[in-house]
């Protein structure tokens, strides 16, 4: 699923919005998180997941091709953690999850 | 560096602002947001959101695990592990996007 389907779906389970709204609405939650990243404060959606960012300390890195040492410094990279709900469905009936990940790569894309 | 934590009561607060809806259908919208989200997950789907980054859904096998305080064996079951790759856009956000520093 891309962003432009999860939009294409809302619309169609929303008749009584503009598909323009829609993207406003799902383009506006996103950068929320996002900023709210970029603040360096944590995103929690009880039943779904947190947002969080860690921080990853200045190291002495190499060059893989010339074997140099490089400095590499501190960076704040974004961390997401699934609720306890959303982990336990992905859990739930196991069998079934697992024939129709098999069946689907011919609807994926 | 005050940490605070953003919930859903922010999100659908922006959305508020964003879009000409009401608070509880702004609040409804981004519940629908989270649950389609969550629906396309369990049946196994990856979801891309552009510039944001991608969730996808990885099969684990089984494995021995041991309990760390009582160094007793315990057979880990296979499930299903979500997860969250950011985006160059969003890591990049982060790091020089904050006006904090």
């Amino acid at each position: 699923m891309t962003k432009s389907e999860l939009i294409a779906h809302l619309a169609v389970t929303n008749p009584h919005l503009y598909q323009r709204d829609i993207e406003r609405i799902v383009t506006t939650v996103f950068a929320e998180i996002a900023d709210a990243l970029a603040r360096g404060d944590r995103v929690e959606l009880r039943g779904f997941g947190a947002f969080s960012v860690k921080r990853r300390p200045a190291r002495v890195g190499r060059n893989p091709r010339s074997g140099e040492a490089v400095q590499v410094s501190e960076k704040r990279v974004p961390f997401f953690k699934t609720g306890k709900e959303l982990r336990e469905r992905l859990n739930s009936g196991n069998a079934q999850a697992g024939a129709a990940r098999s069946a689907a790569p011919s609807a994926g894309g | 560096m005050t940490e605070k934590t953003v919930t859903r009561a922010q999100l659908s607060e922006a959305v508020y602002h964003e879009v000409g809806l009401s608070r509880s259908e702004s609040a409804d919208l981004v519940e629908a947001v989270l649950d389609r989200i969550a629906h396309g997950l369990v049946r196994g789907e990856a979801v891309k959101i552009s510039s944001f980054g991608s969730f996808s859904v990885r099969q684990k096998g089984r494995r021995i695990g041991r309990n760390p305080k009582t160094g007793q064996e315990v057979p880990i079951l296979p499930r299903r592990v979500l997860v969250f790759r950011p985006s160059h856009l969003l890591k990049n956000h982060i790091n020089n996007g904050g006006k904090a520093r």
